[in-house]
């Protein structure tokens, strides 16, 4: 949730479950609630993501996440960027020009290497919460690589270093390292490299380490999970006739 | 709620008479086999069909009917059949899904065409490596198993330029099958009948480019996704009349469809390249996915390889020869960017969409980069799907969704 000067007043992110819209409706009252803005007061709503078929308090339209994140970047940075945004489910690398326009996308082929997902599969295997990732790769002293693109193969390759005595810590930072190496191996990149998501919001040290890699600075933004839905925002504030107010979110359906 | 409509591309009005004329064709097919009447040769795609036809053959495309089990999405389940006998999930998915339905004793021709049992028992089976070396194996596999003799051409590839020594080689090839299937159809080759049938491949052939360049029109009248349907009687009827009427009805219609001003898709607002195979079990998927973002897929060069312009009733064999080697698939990627930079020309487009088929590197022209290299030199977008022509295992659906609705928002935020 944004205002009519683009700044951030609300927002929420949650599990999506098995029912998008009264996930999206869910957000939608714990945003509301802190912006301390009332239903009566959103002028317009734009979607993004998996599930943008499926808010149902959104009437006008969705839009791909893909799309948002060049929104936000381009309201963001007034240059050319590489935004690589790490998802639980996909990864993308995109490139704006000096403009701000969208000069190319990719996507990560049919493999959940460099994801969110691996990330969490690993984190089972190893019987370490998620969020206790990010201090553990920090305390690595000698890290573990994984050669694998796959998965189950690095998955395989962890159990065999279990097996050989290697240090927890050394193996989260070589899972860290293989998720940066399969993302910046993904596409070139031109201009100020920007990481998003959940997977750089939760660990930081995903973004120092690519840094590193890149030997270049890469910036962590403010809200790096938010940026795609801020980016919807943008879209949402563009199509606001600055006169009159759409009458794009019927009344009492935050329920879905 | 952000509802996702439904829209469709109009309906080609020929496409009852195609239907049948592909009906007789089967028929004709079948009817050879279960009498005897004539002796059936399979023949890949782009194989020496004209000569199998002067000789007298009842022709079946293995290929044609590998894409048909994948557009009735009958491929997925039947792969692991061929997978299982030791043909990986790898190689081409027109083979397994194919020989998986053999050994299940499954076609949709007896699905589509009522009193057809299965594929027409074969006398000889007949390649062309021009395509790749998967139908070599392919038709080794039903040899061995059918107990009939399996011959072919071995095909140059990468070629830069076709030149006297790549053709006079085909050439000798085609030559040197003549007498094992004049022992085969029991009749000496009449040069009188193959100089007809390769002047009817040509004229075939013409009206198919003439289809395919109503799209340089605005709105274009015709889909890849129509191109990859109405393709059938070019692939399998070629060297007959028949595929010459039905394709001068359908350039009749498009014709009138752009005289009226009619395009296949509603509101067309951009225009789109198809590079590699259709995902034939998505085909209606994908056409109703672009006809709702107002694009049209409206060139590709999967449709354009029936296009052979060189076949010459003058000098049938030779030019059959040069034909099959000036293919797409069987050219460097020097030769495929200036071919895909003329396309972009001539029928205006807006961007360029490369699908890497898993199973079908042939053709995958994304692996070697081609993409960035005509995106450099024309400034028009592409994009790369990952997908594959028939085996559904190697697609997620949604991601191909996202990354197109994405490229068609951009190609709109780039005007």
């Amino acid at each position: 949730m944004i205002d009519a000067d683009r700044q951030v007043l609300g927002h929420s992110v949650r599990k999506s479950g098995t029912d998008f819209s009264a996930t999206a409706a869910a957000c939608l009252v714990d945003s509301l609630e802190m912006a301390g803005s009332r239903r009566d007061e959103i002028v317009n709503a734009v979607s993004t993501g998996y599930g943008r078929s499926n808010v149902a308090f959104v009437t006008a339209r969705s839009k791909t996440e893909i799309g948002c994140l060049s929104r936000w970047g381009r309201d963001r940075f007034p240059e050319a960027i590489t935004i690589i945004d790490i998802g639980g489910q996909d990864n993308k690398v995109i490139k704006l020009d000096q403009d701000g326009r969208r000069a190319s996308f990719k996507m990560n082929r049919k493999c959940a290497a460099g994801t969110g997902a691996f990330l969490e599969e690993m984190s089972l295997r190893l019987d370490i919460p998620l969020e206790a990732m990010d201090a553990l790769a920090r305390q690595s002293l000698e890290m573990v690589k994984l050669g694998s693109y796959c998965t189950v193969f690095s998955a395989t390759e962890v159990l065999e270093n279990i097996r050989h005595g290697k240090k927890v810590t050394d193996i989260v930072k070589g899972l860290f390292y293989s998720v940066v190496k399969r993302v910046l191996e993904m596409d070139s990149h031109a201009g100020r490299v920007v990481m998003t998501g959940g997977v750089v919001a939760h660990n930081p040290y995903i973004v120092e380490m690519a840094g590193e890699m890149a030997g270049r600075p890469v910036v962590l933004p403010e809200f790096p999970q938010l940026a795609g839905a801020i980016g919807a925002a943008l879209y949402a504030l563009d199509e606001t006739d600055p006169i009159g107010v759409p009458d794009n979110i019927p009344a009492g359906e935050t329920d879905g | 709620m952000a509802e996702e409509k439904k829209a469709t591309r109009k309906k080609i009005q020929a496409a009852d008479r195609m239907n049948k004329i592909m009906a007789d064709y089967f028929y004709g097919l079948n009817e050879a086999a279960t009498t005897g009447k004539r002796k059936v040769a399979w023949c890949t795609s782009v194989g020496p069909a004209e000569l199998l036809q002067a000789l007298g053959f009842a022709v079946h495309f293995p290929e044609n009917h590998a894409a048909m089990l994948g557009a009735t999405r009958m491929s997925t389940d039947l792969i692991p059949t061929a997978n299982a006998i030791g043909y990986s999930p790898d190689i081409c998915s027109y083979l397994t899904a194919d020989i998986g339905a053999y050994l299940k004793g499954i076609t949709p021709l007896a699905k589509a065409y009522p009193g057809i049992q299965s594929v027409p028992k074969p006398d000889v089976l007949v390649y062309n490596t021009n395509q790749c070396r998967d139908v070599q194996d392919w038709m080794a596999w039903y040899s061995k198993k059918l107990g009939v003799p399996s011959i072919g051409v071995t095909s140059p590839k990468n070629v830069n330029d076709v030149t006297d020594a790549h053709i006079d080689d085909v050439t000798r090839q085609i030559e040197a099958l003549i007498p094992t299937l004049e022992g085969i159809a029991g009749v000496k080759l009449d040069m009188d009948r193959l100089r007809e049938t390769v002047s009817l491949s040509r004229e075939c052939t013409e009206l198919w480019k003439q289809v395919l360049e109503t799209a340089t029109a605005s709105p274009a009248p015709i889909t890849f996704f129509d191109g990859a349907i109405h393709m059938g009687p070019a692939v399998v009827l070629r060297g007959t009349r028949e595929a010459i009427d039905y394709y001068k009805v359908l350039l009749a219609e498009l014709e009138q469809r752009i005289r009226d001003g009619v395009g296949a898709v509603d509101g067309e607002t951009s225009r789109i390249y198809w590079e590699g195979m259709p995902v034939w079990g998505r085909l209606r998927q994908h056409s109703e996915l672009f006809a709702n973002l107002m694009s049209t897929v409206l060139a590709s060069t999967y449709c354009s390889s029936w296009i052979f312009p060189s076949f010459d009733g003058n000098d049938p064999i030779r030019s059959m020869a040069k034909a099959y080697l000036e293919l797409f698939i069987v050219r460097s990627d020097r030769y495929k960017e200036i071919y895909i930079k003329e396309m972009i020309g001539k029928f205006r487009i807006d961007g360029i969409i490369y699908h890497d088929a898993k199973t079908c590197p042939y053709n995958s022209n994304s692996r070697y980069g081609l993409p960035g290299r005509v995106e450099d030199e024309t400034g028009v977008p592409s994009l790369v799907i990952s997908g594959d022509l028939n085996d559904l295992r190697c697609i997620s659906d949604e991601q191909t969704k996202t990354n197109i609705e994405a490229f068609i928002e951009q190609i709109a935020e780039g005007r």
